[in-house]
């Protein structure tokens, strides 16, 4: 546990330096994958931790990163102007519930609000029916591809296919130069190092042994007196709260969001990422997330075509080998003497099944 | 040997009518059942009486068509789960349904907590007194020396006993144990049948087993249930000399008398 806090404290000093000793270049593509990085940390705590995998946490990243791109876009515009994409699309007025994006606050509260009322809503309708597993994946992933599709149809309100673009300010300054490349970055790493906090705080209460206790056995837990669902409906909302933040930083990194952002394969990818990290380990995913993303830029520069085989076949590789991902190679080690303890038990626990069924063949 | 006591205290659990269907066909159908406080209750019956159903309607797994479940004087039987769970109800399940990836103490902590509400889960320690039930439960169990290894890693027998922990840990005033001496050698459930004998002067046990060793050894009252119905109830020489009794198990009757013997 100890050696574990020095390596997390040595990988941020390494992470708040690196605008000394990497290229602008570079430090722009890490600084956009620690952003990345924060949507990871969401689906350690409802899917490593809380055993529900969803498919669309790129709704809640979008809902985060429009939130905040509408009042950039907004803020680069002369008084009484419409944005371009409103004026191509005939509308002659900027409907109320744009305007309101005017003010800062209220913006960058709705990064946070917004996706995590969404997704505490879509949590508390699900899991009070009782809907869980392969059967959430496929709602989740079904809803990616519903708001992807939604955000194209309505061109006048959302930009469509384009999303939202060419911003200029946010809170006064340029979002053009180094400077704002710089601070944005270490903004980023202050998020990422927060957001670690918080879940490795979440994961140390009584909610986030409750929170692993339902993946492990829902009935046992709910037959102790917890209202499962409830423990479930606000960890979702957490890291749909954590998505937001995320989609909102990844944007600012780029300076633009489309459809094509929040839809089913950016889902997909984020969750390979955190697959290959390793879903249960914090530090794991945060390092996965940089590996899997660096490979992809680096891949689909060289061979365009070559990246989803890639990631498909990691994806594969990580199920299959490798349950606990990168964060497992490194215990490994250490594991290797519990491997062994828990395979016998689990030898034992089979020959009194085959003992039972015999018994029971026999009386029956 | 104490004397079997039916009606003697007040009553704790009454399950009136109680008729379960699943797609038509009746795993309850019309089962009553009275229990009083501090005592055990054996249930038995051929396989598919009802008795996990039973258990199931009790604690709101399954909802029963007609019927109702009073427990303490009220009226249970559409409560949601969790919250018949904190009016004093808890149930150890057929296969040990312990969390694997937890230690064994944190196991029996989550089930000592007295404050099981969501919004009360954002604190790090237990209380004094909850602390002091996982370590009297620790005790209780014997595997005070293994609390810190995950329960996944546990024997199966072991499993058992801390799937028992962990209902005594809850504190309820009824638990409703399903085939708790499964799969232990015979030195362990006569442990387990002591274990309980000792704990009904503060709770109230509803046990399911099959095997007659065991149940003589809790020394209790036995219920006998067939086709979703209670069909006798008495000690267990009473229920065992029964003609009708002896007709429901059909060609195991002998099997029975010779595992009683």
């Amino acid at each position: 546990m100890r050696l574990k806090s020095v390596i997390d404290g040595l990988i941020l000093i390494a992470l708040a330096l690196a605008p000394f000793y990497l290229s602008a270049y570079h430090l722009s593509l890490l600084g956009r994958f620690l952003a990345l990085a924060i949507v990871s940390l969401s689906l350690v705590l409802i899917w490593g931790w809380g055993g529900i995998l969803s498919l669309g946490q790129g709704v809640f990243w979008g809902l985060g990163g429009y939130a905040l791109a509408m009042h950039l876009k907004l803020a680069s515009l002369a008084p009484g102007d419409l944005p371009d994409f409103m004026m191509w699309s005939g509308l002659d007025h900027l409907p109320k519930w744009w305007a309101v994006f005017h003010s800062p606050a209220l913006a960058l509260t709705s990064v946070v609000v917004l996706p995590m009322a969404a997704a505490g809503a879509l949590g508390w309708l699900i899991f009070h029916r009782r809907v869980g597993g392969v059967y959430f994946a496929l709602i989740t992933q079904a809803l990616a591809l519903a708001f992807s599709t939604l955000l194209i149809s309505q061109q006048p309100y959302t930009g469509g296919f384009n999303g939202l673009t060419d911003f200029s300010t946010i809170l006064g300054y340029s979002v053009n130069g180094p400077n704002f490349e710089r601070g944005l970055y270490w903004v980023t790493v202050g998020a990422l190092t927060g957001s670690f906090l918080l879940c490795q705080w979440l994961r140390q209460t009584n909610f986030g042994r409750v929170l692993v206790a339902i993946r492990d056995g829902e009935n046992r837990v709910r037959f102790l007196g917890y209202n499962a669902m409830a423990y479930k409906t606000i960890a979702f909302a957490v890291g749909g709260a954590l998505a937001g933040i995320s989609g909102a930083l990844y944007m600012l990194h780029v300076g633009v969001i489309s459809p094509a952002m929040v839809g089913v394969v950016p889902s997909i990818e984020m969750v390979v990422a955190v697959a290959v990290g390793g879903r249960e380990s914090l530090t794991g995913v945060i390092l996965g997330t940089l590996l899997v993303n660096f490979c992809k830029d680096w891949i689909s520069s060289a061979m365009p075509d070559l990246w989803l085989f890639v990631m498909g076949a990691l994806f594969v590789l990580v199920v299959t080998a490798m349950r606990g991902g990168l964060a497992d190679l490194a215990e490994f080690p250490f594991r290797k003497i519990n491997l062994r303890q828990s395979r016998k038990t689990k030898r034992h626990d089979s020959v009194i099944a085959v003992e039972k069924e015999a018994e029971a063949s026999k009386a029956g | 040997m104490r004397e079997p006591q039916l009606e003697a205290r007040e009553p704790l659990l009454d399950v009136e009518g109680l008729t379960v269907s699943f797609d038509g066909f009746k795993a309850l159908d019309g089962m009553s059942l009275r229990l009083t406080s501090s005592s055990v209750r054996v249930l038995i019956g051929p396989n598919g009486a009802g008795k996990s159903t039973l258990c199931d309607a009790i604690i709101g797994h399954v909802r029963p068509v007609s019927g109702r479940v009073v427990f303490k004087g009220k009226d249970i039987t559409s409560l949601p789960e969790y919250q018949i769970v904190r009016k004093g109800i808890c149930r150890k399940f057929q296969t040990p349904g312990v969390l694997e990836s937890l230690t064994v103490e944190e196991n029996l902590a989550l089930s000592a907590r007295r404050h099981r509400e969501c919004w009360r889960s954002f604190g790090r320690t237990l209380s004094g007194e909850g602390r002091a039930c996982v370590n009297e439960t620790l005790e209780l169990i014997g595997l005070a020396e293994k609390r810190n290894m995950l329960a996944g890693q546990l024997a199966h027998g072991q499993k058992q006993w801390l799937e028992i922990g962990i209902v005594v840990a809850s504190d309820a005033d009824l638990l409703l144990l399903d085939e708790p001496a499964a799969g232990m050698s015979h030195g362990e459930a006569a442990q387990t049948a002591e274990l309980i004998r000792r704990l009904s002067q503060w709770h109230s046990f509803l046990v399911i087993d099959h095997d007659m060793a065991f149940v003589a050894q809790l020394d209790a009252p036995v219920s006998v249930m067939h086709m979703g119905r209670l069909l006798k109830e008495g000690t267990l020489a009473e229920v065992r000399n029964d003609p009708q009794v002896a007709a429901v198990y059909l060609g195991r009757a002998e099997e029975v008398s010779r595992a009683c013997a």
